[in-house]
């Protein structure tokens, strides 16, 4: 009998909301919103009561998926980030590096955030950055 | 926090009267639900007073997930008056097994209570806290003396403010059907918020009619700050005066539990 409650923050959007997740035996059962967090005192939207339903989602991807023939095929990283490699910098040096933009995402924790404006400035070359935040 | 709460549990885990208790603790700032299994662990329980505010959870909806799960351990739980009404509901709803609960009650400050408008807000058996005398619906009255087309506009408009996050289900200890009408696609269209108007909050308060405790934990999550409590107040009145029961307070059963044998019949 192992009964925890989790105190972390909704993985959906910008605002932090605080959630607690109801563990049951290494389950995770339920959520309730954080009744102590000063960002959402005890309330969440639809998203954030749901925040828990994708960890057992057999609809997750798993493995880097890449197109071929049209259709999305699994494949091993290697393959993946070697495509992706090879293709950025053909398109960076055929038509400079301001034809990339990158797109990060309020699901990141702020370091990812940082990596990626990071990787766009000073690996690529652009201020191109945007992000998923518009919700 | 008192010294006399934590030697009561402290008491019960020894003698092995329970196996564990449910009940509050302050971790990293934050004050979070909390399976107690360990008399040492018991320092770190709390009463959920922060800053001013009381800090409550539905306790009663995660114990019946852990009666579920382990039908034969027993229970400690922290309760309130409302909490206390709740259990004696979920007793005859047949929901939590009696046998297997054993409630540590504590009563409600009055500034508590005045907030709540609480008709009792202390539990049978209180092991900590001073009694203070219940409080009447002062907020359903103010409602009740509205002109009828001005009680109506203010519902309506109360209602479209809803974003349909059902918080007030999902944290009512109350609501504990498998299947839920608001998620029926025949009776509340998807995709549209705010849900149709007023289907969605006469809905449920249907169904919390004979049900709702009156703990107050679907107004306190409602992101859009609608009244809730006030609508479900009235529907117990209406339930009241019409069938002279009032859930948590009466004997017997509520005129809309059809579920399974009486308590009294096992």
């Amino acid at each position: 009998m192992n009964f925890k409650n989790v105190p972390t923050v909704c993985p959906y959007c910008g605002c932090g909301c605080g959630i607690i997740l109801q563990v049951l035996d290494g389950e995770i059962i339920n959520i309730v919103p954080s009744k102590s967090s000063p960002v959402n005192e005890g309330k969440l939207c639809i998203k954030g009561w749901n925040a828990h339903q994708f960890v057992y989602s057999p609809k997750r991807v798993t493995k880097p998926l890449m197109r071929k023939n049209d259709d999305f095929t699994e494949t091993s990283w290697d393959e993946a980030l070697d495509f992706a490699v090879s293709e950025l910098s053909r398109i960076k040096d055929q038509y400079g590096p301001d034809s990339i933009a990158v797109i990060t995402s309020a699901k990141c924790t702020n370091e990812e955030n940082y990596l990626v404006q990071k990787f766009a400035r000073a690996a690529i070359g652009t201020n191109n950055v945007d992000h998923c935040a518009r919700l | 926090m008192s010294k006399k709460i934590r030697e009561y549990i402290a008491e019960l885990l020894k003698e092995k009267k329970i196996d564990g208790f449910l009940g509050l603790k302050k971790e990293s700032g934050q004050i979070i639900p909390y399976l107690f299994s360990e008399i040492s662990e018991l320092e770190e329980l709390d009463t959920g007073d922060k800053d001013g505010k009381v800090i409550r959870y539905p306790l009663n909806k995660m114990l019946i997930q852990l009666s579920r799960r382990y039908p034969d351990k027993t229970f400690g739980v922290f309760v309130r008056g409302c909490d206390e009404r709740g259990l004696k509901e979920l007793f005859k709803w047949n929901q939590i097994n009696p046998e297997f609960v054993v409630p540590v009650g504590v009563a409600c400050s009055e500034e508590l209570a005045k907030a709540c408008e609480c008709k009792k807000p202390y539990p049978d058996q209180c092991i900590d806290g001073e009694k203070v005398s219940g409080i009447s619906n002062k907020r359903v009255e103010d409602i009740d003396s509205m002109e009828i087309s001005k009680r109506l506009r203010y519902w309506l408009n109360e209602f479209s403010k809803c974003i349909k996050c059902y918080g007030c289900r999902n944290i009512c200890p109350m609501c504990f059907c498998n299947e839920c009408s608001l998620e029926k696609i025949d009776l509340i269209e998807t995709g549209k918020i705010p849900p149709e108007s007023p289907i969605f909050h006469l809905t449920r308060a249907v169904h919390m009619a004979g049900r709702c405790i009156d703990c107050g934990l679907c107004e306190e999550t409602c992101p859009a700050n609608i009244p809730l409590r006030t609508l479900y107040k009235k529907v117990t009145d209406i339930i009241d005066e019409h069938f002279s029961y009032r859930p948590g307070y009466d004997e017997g059963k509520s005129p809309l539990n059809i579920l399974g044998a009486r308590p009294d019949e096992g």
